[in-house]
Order: structure tokens, then C-alpha cells, then sequence
């Protein structure tokens, strides 16, 4: 799967949780979940239990914490589909 | 007495038979019923296949809050979180952008749900817990199943910071709220307070009341004609659902803001019978909810003799009889000069934690407008209450000389709930 396609998933993903339109309309790579999207950071379960359905793969809960910015998610994901 | 007067600047409703206080006037005064035959109750073999259901919630909710807050909120939170923004507008404020860091800290919120978010319990957590997924629960379980989420969740939508807090005692949750509201305020600890009940519309709150045989269970295919308080062939309650939400302010606070002002809160009482004296966990201890009036009349400053009517508490069970007569004993009135009797239950069915708040806005709302809303249902009055007849109105009756009603909740637990409330004359 091409990274601009994970990179559309995990923003349709996210934007139910999203505080911060604004910040969705431009969002990137680099953008922080968090401090960028006011992402509640409790939500963050929910975000991934969606990756893990979207995407059909199981991810752990200690990648969860490697996880800041949507690259990092796209990555993370990436690297699970291999 | 030198303390501080509290009033109504602001009412919220979400009901069966109306979401919202122009729809729910106009269905109190065309006694408008909100009970309607529930296929989960059919499908799940409940001996009572009727409910008091609100409508067109979701499509409110989605009107109203963002996605990131409906994906956290149930039907209760859904119901509470509606009739507080109508309460909150209403009062004359605008629902705060969620990047505005003010904080009300003089308004807080109680509000209150007897039995809470079983809708969640049932239908998530249970299942995924025994099925050894409890990591699908997320993260928007706890705040849902929490008894203090309602009044937590109203607390975030309207930035406030003074004390929010969940009651809970039964099926006079709703009035105990508005009367704790009212006691902050009094005593100088608060302005404004956002008070009230809730409960979700879910047949696992309602199955137990089945099994009890408690519950309506001879009118499910006539659903408006199933709760029937004060009548001879009332068989039980009718489960209902939904949310009442008042604002209550201090009167300096009111006048300084020059706020609507929509009733006084007089006073009011609360107390427990100890489950003696005939009381129990179901059954109230006469001599307690008579005290309970008396408590709401003193605290009220109020004489027996100027009430001028009463929001009975009256479910369409075999307490109805009782009920009427602690209320004639507690106020000393006989048959002759009774105060007006009126039972929103027969429209709305028995809402209970919200039920005390619910049945309090339809009390402001009979003293604003000047009307009662008509008892359905008991056109054969019981035979125990015959002797009070005429104190019940069966059609609509405009009352413009309408001042003082009471309003009383008395639950499980042998726990009652008594608010006094003033038409407002300034």
C-alpha cells in the first residue's frame, strides 16, 4: 500500500476525534496528533483499535507510545503491513 | 429570615411527549401522551411492551455538539447534555468555543440519574467484557457507564467551575437535585447552578421493574392510555425516559443581568423514612413523606393554605391512594378546599431519576403560563381518592390565579423530594 493512501485512512480516521478543523484542512506528515489536532490524548485507544479494523493488523501497546505526529502512525502502519 | 432568594432564569427539557419547552407546553396543555409500544420490549418478552421514549434525539445531538463529543455520549448523556444547552440558551448564554479558557466559576451544575448508563453497561460493556475484548471497550466507556458523566459532560460544554456533581436517590433524584442546587446558591457558594435529572431510555434499566411486576403491563396495545395515575384500574407505572434541567440563579444575580425570570424556588425538603413505620426499600413510610411536605412548607415560608397546587409524584401504582392522603394530611386540607392535583406521569410514563426535574419544569412552566395540564387516564378515579375528584382537572384548565405549587418526588430507598415553587411577580 502506498503511503499517501495510509496517509488519507489515518486522517479519515482521525477526524472524528479532531478539536481543531483548522489544523485538519492542513494536515501533514509532521502534524501532531495532540498539540496540533487537540486530539484527546485517552482518545488515542479508539484511534488505534480504528487502525487496527481499517487496516487489519493488530498493533501493540507499547508502538502506541512511539506515536506523536500522523507520520508516525503512517509509518507505524506501514511497517505492519510490511 | 435574611437570605438570598433563588429563581428560575432558564428551563431544558428533553420528554416523550415533546423535546424542548415550546413542544412540551403546547403537548402538557393538549395532554399530548408520549407512550408508545417499544418492539425491544416485545422482543426481550417484558409483560409491559410500552415506554415513554423521547424522539429525534440523535438528529438533535448531531445538530447540536461535535463529532468527538457524540462518539462519547449515550443516550442519557445525549438527553442531559440537550435539555442543558436548552436551559443554558434560555438563561441567556452562548454555549462557549472549545479554545475559550474562561471558566464560569460561579455556575455549577448537580444533576443527577437514578440508575445511569445501563444502555452502555448492556450493551457494551457486558458483552465485550465477557467475550474477553475489553480492550474494544476504547476509551469512552468509563465516562458513560460513571454516574457523574451527565453532569461531568455538561460541565465541559459550558465551561463551569463550581461544583458539578452527580445525585442519585431514586425516583427523587431529579427534585433532591434542583433542591441541592438551590441550598448552594442560598448559601452564598454559588450564582447560578444548572440543576436536574436524567435517564436513558434502555429496557436494561426497565427489565428489573418488569420482574417486580411493578410495571403497566394491561395496556400494551392502547400505549396513551397505559399510564394512568390516580385511576381505579392503574395496574403499574409506565417506564419513561428523558431530562429536566433548570436554571437556578441567585435573584441579585438574575436582576443585575436583568434575566427572564420564569418562577421563584421557595424552598423545599428532604428527608428518609428509615424504611419504618410501613417504609421499605419500595414503599414509603407515610409519616416521612408527610414530613417531607411540611419541610418544603416551612422552608418555603409558605402557610398549607396557599398552596394552590400540587405536581403530584403519583406513578399509577397501588401508592397513588397513599400518596394522596399524606399529601391531604401533610397540608390539612379537606376534600372541599384541596389544591388542584395534576400527575405528569400519565402523559410522560415514570421517568425516574429524572422524573423530579422533568415534572419541575412542567410545574414552572403551568406557573409562568397560568394552566394545569389535564391528569389523563383516571376518569375512573379511585375509589380511595373519589372524595378528591374535583381537584383533578381531566381537560386542560387555564388557571391565571395559579401562584404557589408544590412539586414531590418519593423513591425507592424510602427517600422524598419536596420543592415549593412561586409563580414570579416582580
Amino acid at each position: 500500500m502506498e503511503q499517501g493512501e495510509v496517509f488519507e485512512r489515518v486522517v479519515k480516521i482521525l477526524t472524528p476525534w479532531v478539536k481543531s478543523d483548522q489544523a485538519l484542512e492542513s494536515a501533514s506528515m509532521e502534524t501532531s496528533i495532540l498539540d496540533d489536532l487537540k486530539v484527546n490524548s485517552a482518545r488515542l485507544v479508539d484511534v488505534v483499535i480504528a487502525f487496527e479494523d481499517d487496516f487489519d493488523i493488530e498493533i501493540a501497546d507499547e508502538d502506541v507510545d512511539s506515536v506523536n505526529s500522523i507520520g508516525d502512525a503512517v509509518n507505524l502502519i506501514l511497517g505492519k503491513l510490511g | 429570615m435574611n437570605r438570598r432568594r433563588v429563581v428560575v432564569t432558564g428551563l431544558g427539557i428533553i420528554a416523550p411527549n415533546g423535546n424542548g419547552t415550546r413542544d412540551f407546553e403546547m403537548a402538557l396543555r393538549k395532554g399530548q401522551s408520549g407512550i408508545r409500544y417499544q418492539e425491544i420490549m416485545h422482543e426481550t418478552k417484558f409483560a409491559c411492551r410500552v415506554a415513554g421514549v423521547p424522539q429525534g434525539i440523535d438528529e438533535l445531538a448531531e445538530a447540536s455538539f461535535p463529532e468527538y463529543l457524540l462518539l462519547a455520549m449515550n443516550m442519557g448523556h445525549r438527553y442531559a447534555s440537550l435539555a442543558a444547552l436548552e436551559a443554558w440558551t434560555d438563561a441567556g448564554f452562548e454555549m462557549p468555543a472549545v479554545d475559550d479558557d474562561r471558566v464560569h466559576w460561579d455556575t455549577g451544575a448537580i444533576v443527577g440519574t437514578g440508575v445511569g448508563g445501563m444502555d452502555t453497561t448492556g450493551g457494551k460493556v457486558v458483552p465485550l467484557t465477557d467475550a474477553g475484548k475489553l480492550r474494544r471497550l476504547g476509551s469512552t466507556a468509563v465516562e458513560q457507564v460513571m454516574a457523574s458523566g451527565v453532569s461531568a459532560r455538561i460541565s465541559g460544554l459550558f465551561a463551569l467551575g463550581n461544583q458539578v456533581s452527580t445525585n442519585s436517590s431514586a425516583c427523587s433524584t431529579g427534585a433532591e437535585a434542583i433542591a441541592m442546587g438551590l441550598e448552594r446558591i442560598r448559601s452564598g457558594r454559588a450564582e447560578k447552578m444548572l440543576c436536574g435529572g436524567v435517564e436513558a431510555g434502555s429496557h436494561y434499566i426497565w427489565s428489573g421493574f418488569d420482574a417486580m411486576r411493578v410495571l403497566c403491563r394491561d395496556f400494551n396495545d392502547e400505549p396513551d392510555k397505559a399510564s394512568r395515575p390516580l385511576s381505579a384500574s392503574a395496574g403499574g407505572f409506565v417506564p419513561g425516559s428523558g431530562a429536566g434541567i433548570l436554571m437556578l440563579e441567585s435573584l441579585e444575580s438574575a436582576e443585575a443581568r436583568d434575566a427572564e425570570i420564569h418562577a421563584e424556588v421557595l424552598g423545599a425538603g428532604l428527608n428518609c423514612g428509615g424504611h419504618r413505620g410501613g417504609g421499605s426499600m419500595t414503599a414509603p413510610n407515610p409519616e416521612s413523606v408527610q414530613r417531607c411536605i411540611q419541610l418544603a412548607l416551612a422552608d418555603a415560608g409558605l402557610e398549607a393554605a396557599e398552596v394552590d397546587a400540587v405536581n403530584g409524584h403519583l406513578t399509577a401504582t397501588r401508592a397513588d391512594p397513599g400518596e394522596i392522603e399524606s399529601w391531604a394530611k401533610a397540608l390539612g386540607r379537606e376534600p372541599g378546599n384541596f389544591p388542584k392535583i395534576t400527575a405528569t406521569k400519565g402523559l410522560v410514563g415514570h421517568t425516574l431519576g429524572a422524573a423530579g426535574a422533568l415534572e419541575s419544569v412542567a410545574t414552572v412552566l403551568m406557573l409562568r403560563s397560568g394552566f394545569l395540564h389535564p391528569c389523563v387516564n383516571c376518569e375512573d378515579v379511585h375509589p380511595q381518592i373519589e372524595r378528591f375528584a374535583a381537584a383533578i382537572p381531566h381537560t386542560a384548565e387555564e388557571a391565571p390565579d395559579l401562584k404557589v405549587m408544590l412539586k414531590a418526588g418519593f423513591g425507592f430507598g424510602d427517600v422524598n423530594a419536596c420543592l415549593a415553587f412561586r409563580k414570579w411577580d416582580p
